[in-house]
């Protein structure tokens, strides 16, 4: 077992984990931050990603110990300081987003990393960015239509509610 | 201008704040003090005899808390079908046992042969790899048609063969069929797959068993649609636990689609468990086992044949279809290539004839049952590519062939038994034509072929059957449960209300639309009513959400309820205002004497009714609390017509979705934004189905694509925009909300539409093309076009 410290959503977070503890493993298990979930074991479907030090991460790719000493923030940290939702998520409830919530938080988190790098995306630039995350009940149509609504864009003339 | 509030208002979702924020509370978030983990050894061959379990190692290993196999559950019950199916003949299906954990025999890669249950999962996975297990191999059967043949392999030795059943349908019909056929001017026949899928709700599914020695309470938290029947198939038919000591809590689902119907024997395992370990049990299926556990759907090979007089009107239909069952009989896997297949071949035609066969077939693979559509999206493929397969044929135009073979008059009996009330199939038509801009398709695909792509444009309608389902017939049809929905409707004593349905909301949106209905009755706020789901403690018998039935079924008998309410309460409203009964009127939450100013607001009734101090105590009880059961009266038949237009690269056979245009009829809209919504999802599964996914079995019963690497998942770059309409709305006339369903519309619709188009870009290109299979990958098409 190896101790292993890091900073969660601007909170010291530590721990006792073994080597091959996985980092979505030690926020789920250890930090009881379930909202970052497992949908997958070969690192395709995207529900566990999280930024570490900045960077979007599929956190089920990741050693819990290789995030030692490093800033990680996940779903529970995203809301606006008083617990509104913050400019992604509220675009996700208004735009229809998300059906069963379980591919949500990845989404989310990609969402933010990619509008950091590229505030104005296309549409063709959000569906590449969200190669690595899998939706199935939506469609991503609103998925999307959401995050480009996020960026400040006009998304009035893409088809339907 | 749209409504803020109550039916047809785009209401927001309210469940989306703890998704958005991370916190839902899906069964893997559940942990229970003290909890222990269970991993299963699963059989990595497809058939072969269990020799040996030697699982000395693993009970010595760090941790390990026991280690189960079959003999374990001997005098245990095994996992039940739901649906008995009678052939043709008159006998009823062959029916094998579906043990826990697998007895004597393995008979599908994944299928369950031991388990640990240990302190941590990383323990019980550790000691499941050294149990050492001896299987003598056998043959593995994989292809229906081989497992027919006279002296095949059997699945089952104590079964008489491989055939689950042959059915008919209706069997009456047969002989004027083949005469039909022998009359006719032309006959266009196609054989086809529609091929194996596997559901892959994003939300892998968890099981956690937990007992309570002082009370004898087992509890199971469970990724299911329907946990009232999961208590019950489990606790009387597996498990022998009555249902006042068992509860079933389904908290939010990641997604369904079918695959979370059934009842599974890991559910079983965890309750089991959790009594003989005296501590919860815990199981969280990996994608790779969720790929070889959970029930596939599809699979069907069939050969159709349609006959057209010299009008070109249908004269008569016949089908021959193989339906897959994989190695045991799924909760309801008999019912979807019969009931919810057959009853389906008129699809939106005036067909007078029609005769389908279906012979069911064990072979060594996963169970396959219910996915999205199921047996619709397999009855409406072979239609809508045998009708466009015969417009071609005849030089006619697809749409005007359908058009003219249009059920135009309603109520119409089908000639497969079931009866549509209401549906406008050119309406629908019109708004596709008017939606896919048409007229703009030469322009455009001249457009393409400057680009050296072929471009197709594809068109086929769909008609479904919805709102399952009347308990009566299908009892008489093989159900063997009821098929109604419940709801009971608690006002508190300041107003507001708690709705708790037995229908069960896994994404789409029912702690909101089922509230709109209610705000809509009562003329309150939305945000004054809660809708309760998913826990057996605290919501009445009910069955659950699949075959788009929740608003239909669940939705009516939530109206039912509320209208009692309102019953009782206007009686109480009465009693206040000292005014006939027959003249109080409910308005925007408050209740009136017609004709006057006197009225009496919607909270000073409900706390009159739990302070009943000037109350006629004398005539009702105090309290506002109903329950209502619905039992539908028919099916609803949710109707549409789809678009799709693709271009083909001719070089690399690679197809792509450049529009797609969705027309549907789904009666009256509760949440436009919602409804729109599980169009697109469905959408997207059946483009999917049609271009990508498909599960691939090898010789030996091994699964080829059993992870995120092998099969292929729509991902967003594979789709494009939809054009989504339901303005043309036929309500549905026995349900008192008018409403159709349409949680699986798009997944039926969608698929013939993908082919006809790409047929239709190849035979552009001169190619003497008639039909592809599914998935139309690059692979296939290219080699369509070059073979």
């Amino acid at each position: 077992m190896a101790q292993v410290s890091m900073t969660v959503n601007g909170k010291a977070a530590s721990g006792e984990v073994e080597g091959r503890t996985l980092l979505s493993s030690f926020l789920r298990d250890e930090l009881m931050l379930t909202g970052t979930h497992v949908g997958c074991d070969t690192s395709q479907c995207g529900a566990c990603v999280v930024h570490v030090d900045g960077q979007a991460v599929k956190s089920c790719t990741m050693l819990a110990v290789e995030a030692e000493g490093a800033e990680v923030a996940t779903i529970e940290g995203q809301a606006n300081a008083d617990g509104s939702l913050n400019v992604i998520q509220q675009a996700f409830q208004d735009h229809h987003g998300l059906q069963c919530g379980f591919c949500t938080p990845g989404m989310v988190m990609s969402a933010a990393a990619l509008l950091k790098d590229n505030p104005k995306p296309s549409e063709t630039e959000v569906r590449e960015y969200l190669e690595g995350n899998i939706c199935r009940c939506t469609g991503y149509h609103n998925i999307v239509k959401a995050i480009m609504a996020a960026s400040g864009q006009d998304v009035s003339a893409i088809a339907a509610e | 201008m749209p409504k803020d509030g109550g039916i047809g208002a785009s209401s927001k979702r309210r469940e989306d704040i703890r998704f958005l924020t991370g916190e839902g509370n899906y069964t893997d978030d559940i942990n229970l003090r003290g909890q222990a983990y269970v991993h299963f050894l699963r059989s990595d061959i497809a058939h072969g005899t269990i020799k040996s379990i030697d699982t000395a190692a693993a009970a010595g290993m760090p941790g390990v808390v026991r280690v189960f196999t079959g003999t374990d559950f001997e005098g245990v019950g095994t996992i039940p079908c739901g649906w008995q199916v009678t052939d043709r003949h008159g006998e009823v299906m062959q029916e094998p046992a579906h043990p826990i954990l697998a007895q004597g025999k393995v008979r599908h890669v994944g299928e369950p042969v031991a388990a640990v249950v240990a302190d941590s999962p990383e323990q019980a996975r550790d000691a499941a790899e050294a149990i050492v297990l001896d299987i003598d191999e056998l043959p593995a059967v994989v292809d229906m048609k081989d497992a027919l043949k006279d002296g095949a392999t059997k699945v089952h030795d104590d079964l008489n063969n491989n055939l689950c059943y042959d059915w008919g349908f209706v069997e009456e019909n047969k002989d004027a069929v083949t005469k039909a056929f022998e009359d006719a001017a032309h006959v266009t026949s196609l054989e086809l797959v529609n091929n194996r899928l596997v559901a892959n709700p994003m939300e892998p599914r968890v099981a956690v068993g937990d007992y309570a020695r002082g009370t004898d309470e087992s509890t199971l938290y469970t990724t299911s649609q329907n946990p009232h029947v999961i208590r019950l198939l489990m606790g009387a038919f597996v498990l022998g636990i009555p249902e006042h000591k068992l509860r079933v809590v389904a908290p939010d689902v990641g997604g369904g689609f079918g695959t979370k119907i059934f009842h599974y024997q890991e559910e079983a395992f965890c309750t089991f468990a959790a009594k003989a370990c005296n501590r919860p049990v815990k199981w969280t299926s990996s994608r790779s086992e969720a790929f070889i556990s959970d029930a596939h759907g599809r699979d069907h090979v069939t050969k159709i044949e349609l006959a057209l007089d010299a009008d070109n009107n249908f004269t008569a239909l016949r089908t021959e279809t193989h339906a897959n069952m994989g190695a045991y009989l799924s909760t309801f896997a008999p019912s979807v290539p019969t009931w919810l297949h057959g009853t389906l071949m008129a699809g939106n035609y005036k067909t007078p004839l029609i005769y389908v066969n279906v012979k069911a077939v064990f072979t060594n693979t996963v169970p396959v049952d219910a996915y999205r559509g199921a047996g619709r999206p397999e009855a409406t493929f072979q239609l809508e590519r045998v009708v466009d397969k015969a417009a071609r044929e005849l030089g006619v135009d697809p749409i005007a062939l359908r058009r003219q073979n249009f059920i135009t008059e309603f109520p119409y009996a089908t000639p497969v038994a079931v009866e549509y009330d209401t549906g406008d199939y050119h309406g629908t038509m019109d708004k596709l034509e008017e939606m896919g801009d048409f007229s703009g398709f030469a322009a455009r695909r001249a457009e393409s072929e400057k680009n050296g792509k072929l471009r197709g444009l594809g068109v086929n309608c769909y008609i479904e059957a919805c709102g399952i389902a009347p308990s009566n017939l299908v009892g008489q049809l093989g159900a063997r449960a009821g098929l109604y929905e419940s709801a009971t409707v608690r006002v508190n004593a300041t107003g507001g209300l708690v709705v708790m349905t037995g229908s069960h909301s896994h994404g789409q949106g029912h702690e909101t639309s089922f509230a709109q209905v209610v705000a809509e009755m009562i003329g309150i706020d939305e945000n004054m009513i809660e809708i309760v789901h998913g826990d057996t403690a605290n919501t009445p018998m009910g069955m659950g959400t699949y075959g788009s039935r929740s608003i239909a079924v669940g939705g009516s008998a939530m109206v039912r309820a509320t209208e009692k309410i309102i019953n009782k309460a206007k009686k109480i409203a009465s009693h206040l205002l000292e005014a006939s009964e027959a003249d109080i009127e409910l308005k925007d939450g408050a209740f009136s004497v017609a004709g006057t100013d006197k009225s009496v607001a919607w909270g000073d009734v409900t706390l009159a009714a739990y302070v009943p101090h000037n109350y006629p105590l004398e005539d009702i009880e105090p309290g506002l609390e109903e329950t209502a059961f619905y039992d539908p009266s028919n099916f609803t038949y949710p109707s549409g017509a789809y678009a799709c237009e693709v271009e083909v690269d001719p070089d690399t056979g690679k197809v792509t979705i450049e529009r797609f245009a969705a027309a549907d009829d789904f009666g009256n809209i509760i949440n436009p934004m919602i409804v729109t919504g599980q169009v697109h999802g469905g959408i997207a599964q059946g483009i999917g189905q049609a271009l990508l996914e498909n599960c691939a079995y090898d010789d030996n019963g091994q699964l080829l694509s059993a992870s995120y690497m092998d099969y292929a998942m729509p991902r967003a770059d594979d789709l494009p925009m939809f054009s989504v309409d339901h303005s043309s709305q036929t309500p549905c006339t026995h349900n008192p909300l008018g409403v159709k369903g349409c949680g699986e519309a798009g997944a039926i619709g969608s698929p013939p539409a993908v082919v006809n188009a790409v047929v239709d870009a190849l035979q552009s290109a001169g190619k003497d093309v008639t039909h592809v299979d599914m998935p139309l990958s690059p692979d296939r098409v290219w080699a369509a076009m070059n073979g």
